[in-house]
């Protein structure tokens, strides 16, 4: 009945979104923003903290919204640790490319790999937003600001 | 008066071939039929209506109340012949009560601003309820933050009716104003008690402003039965095009009302050291109006006459039925609210599926429904809510559709397991 939503509710996503892995606060972190998307009220709530050398060591999030949201949070907690502040900046450029066309310059960019799952977000305009919250908080919060400024 | 008749061709007289008259109920999407439940949010055009806004931009138009030749004097009969409608529509006491203004959200502003700033007593509040939509609840924040004019909420129970002995306790607790309330709430259905409403409001000394947006697609409104001082309702949502909605208030009322905006047509006299004011209620229509839109929203009231609402809200009636037993055997779904009297709109929630979720689901069945918060914030959290789906019915919507809807949840249900 709803056959190509297959593309947008891949099993990745619907288990991501329902047993996320990083949906919580973090006991202690050095940053955190939140990002709304008030045409729809998801709200998320990112926690990042840093490893000595500066890169990021662990994220976390809160986040209330539909399953991409919560989905796109958990995948992007997973793929940027680890990372620089400028590899997740470069990351989350191409992120919201694939998320606006479906398609990724250089899919085989291991991060990239890990979001294809959220490639099918590309035919539903209205959702691209769901998934790119969560790196808009992100990037507030590696930028030392409290909230994620919307598009 | 020379009132220019409007093309009746295509009115259906009857419910049961109507949705013959609204040309995008065949249409697909996704490759299948579309079902529309989301009249609430906006309800489709006959095409009555289509067929009075294109004759008159191919046959008969142009700026009305201005020029002295036949084109305008023509239109301008076709404009006030639309206010005449809406007069008739609400049963008000004369067409001079009937202003037209963008839409729901500009009624209450315009209230909110010409009452509220110019009439209403320092010292008195306003009284809203918790079930209201945005739009009047931002116009009073507004007032309260430039003048300090009191704003108390009047709360809803968990049946989602309006909280009476609250509403009594408030009234009582200082001096109001204005009550203004939803006449039919936009997320859960619910037709508050009016007369109550406003009986208890006038013994208490207050005006009530009633927002009819959504009661008037379901129900007959009688300003004069009711007792009424305001009623506000938008266009588009009585299958009338956008950019027209209606202000109606007692006549002594507008007369006491300083104007909104300031312009064209709203004065009788300009130098530069002052102004008068026309008479109402071109008073409060400054600027060239939204003409074809209006005698769209004329189109629409004849429309609706033709069928009638004892039709109408004996069909909603049994359809809000039919789908208040057909969710509630949905697995895992809640509804919301379970007033007496309701029209046609549930809002429903799924515990562990968000409603854009859902939403996203039965767009690819062709079911259009709303998700979210309906503009409808502190009425959410008060369900303890971020968001619902809503389906809202209209005249042209059938049964089947709701089996369609429920049998789709069901499905919605097992895709997210
Ligand atoms: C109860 C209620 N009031 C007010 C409005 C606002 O209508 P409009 O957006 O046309 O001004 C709506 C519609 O969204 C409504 O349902």
């Amino acid at each position: 009945m709803f056959g190509d939503l297959a593309d947008l509710y891949q099993e990745v996503i619907l288990e991501h979104s329902q047993r996320p892995r990083h949906g919580k606060r973090l006991a202690c972190f050095d940053a955190s923003a939140k990002g709304d998307n008030p045409m729809c009220g998801d709200r998320v709530q990112v926690f990042v903290k840093h490893a000595p050398d500066g890169a990021i060591a662990d994220v976390g999030f809160e986040a209330r919204g539909c399953a991409i949201s919560v989905a796109s949070a958990d995948l992007m907690a997973e793929v940027v640790r680890g990372r620089s502040a400028a590899e997740v900046k470069e990351i989350a450029g191409k992120f919201r490319a694939l998320a606006r066309t479906g398609h990724s310059e250089n899919p085989d960019d291991e991060a990239l790999e890990a979001l294809q799952p959220l490639a099918g977000v590309h035919s539903y305009p209205s959702r691209v937003k769901c998934a790119t919250l969560a790196w808009h908080a992100l990037l507030a919060a590696l930028q030392g600001r409290k909230e994620a400024s919307s598009e | 008066m020379n009132v220019m008749r409007l093309p009746k061709e295509s009115v259906a007289k009857t419910l049961a071939d109507a949705r013959a008259d609204f040309p995008i109920l065949g249409e697909k999407v996704h490759g299948v039929p579309l079902i529309y439940l989301d009249s609430a949010a906006s309800a489709q055009k006959p095409r009555a209506v289509i067929a009075a806004m294109l004759g008159t931009m191919e046959r008969q138009y142009a700026n009305v109340h201005r020029g002295l030749h036949w084109m305008s004097e023509r239109t301008t009969d076709a404009y006030e012949s639309a206010r005449m409608a809406v007069a008739r529509l609400l049963n008000a006491r004369e067409p001079e009560e009937i202003v037209f203004v963008r839409n729901s959200t500009e009624a209450i502003n315009l209230v909110a601003h010409s009452y509220g700033r110019g009439v209403l007593e320092p010292g008195r509040a306003v009284l809203i309820s918790e079930m209201e939509h945005h739009s009047n609840i931002v116009p009073w924040q507004l007032l309260r933050d430039e003048r300090g004019t009191g704003l108390r909420v009047v709360p809803v129970t968990d049946a989602g009716e309006l909280d009476l002995a609250a509403y009594e306790r408030l009234l009582a607790a200082g001096p109001v104003g204005l009550v203004s309330i939803t006449h039919m709430s936009n997320v859960l259905g619910t037709v508050t008690p009016a007369e109550r409403i406003i009986r208890l409001a006038h013994e208490a000394g207050a005006k009530v402003l009633l927002d009819g947006s959504q009661a008037i697609v379901h129900r007959p409104v009688d300003v004069q039965a009711l007792d009424v001082d305001f009623y506000v309702f938008t266009g588009h949502k009585l299958y009338g095009p956008t950019g027209i909605g209606v202000l109606w208030a007692r006549r002594e009322l507008l007369e006491r009302m300083p104007p909104f905006l300031g312009g064209g047509e709203m004065i009788s006299e300009v130098t530069f050291e002052r102004s008068r004011w026309a008479h109402v209620p071109h008073k409060f229509e400054a600027g060239t109006p939204a003409i074809v839109e209006a005698i769209g929203l004329g189109a629409a009231i004849r429309y609706v006459e033709e069928i009638g609402y004892p039709a109408i809200t004996a069909h909603e009636a049994a359809l809000t039925e039919h789908a208040l037993a057909r969710l509630a055997s949905v697995e895992g779904l809640r509804v919301l609210g379970q007033a007496q009297d309701r029209g046609g709109v549930v809002s429903f929630a799924f515990e562990r599926i968000h409603a854009h979720d859902v939403a996203t689901l039965l767009d690819r069945s062709g079911i259009a429904v709303r998700a979210g918060h309906h503009c409808a914030e502190p009425l959410m959290r008060r369900f303890g809510l971020d968001s619902t789906a809503r389906a809202s019915f209209a005249l042209y919507t059938t049964s089947g559709e709701i089996d369609a809807l429920a049998d789709a949840l069901a499905k919605v249900r097992e895709f997210f397991h």
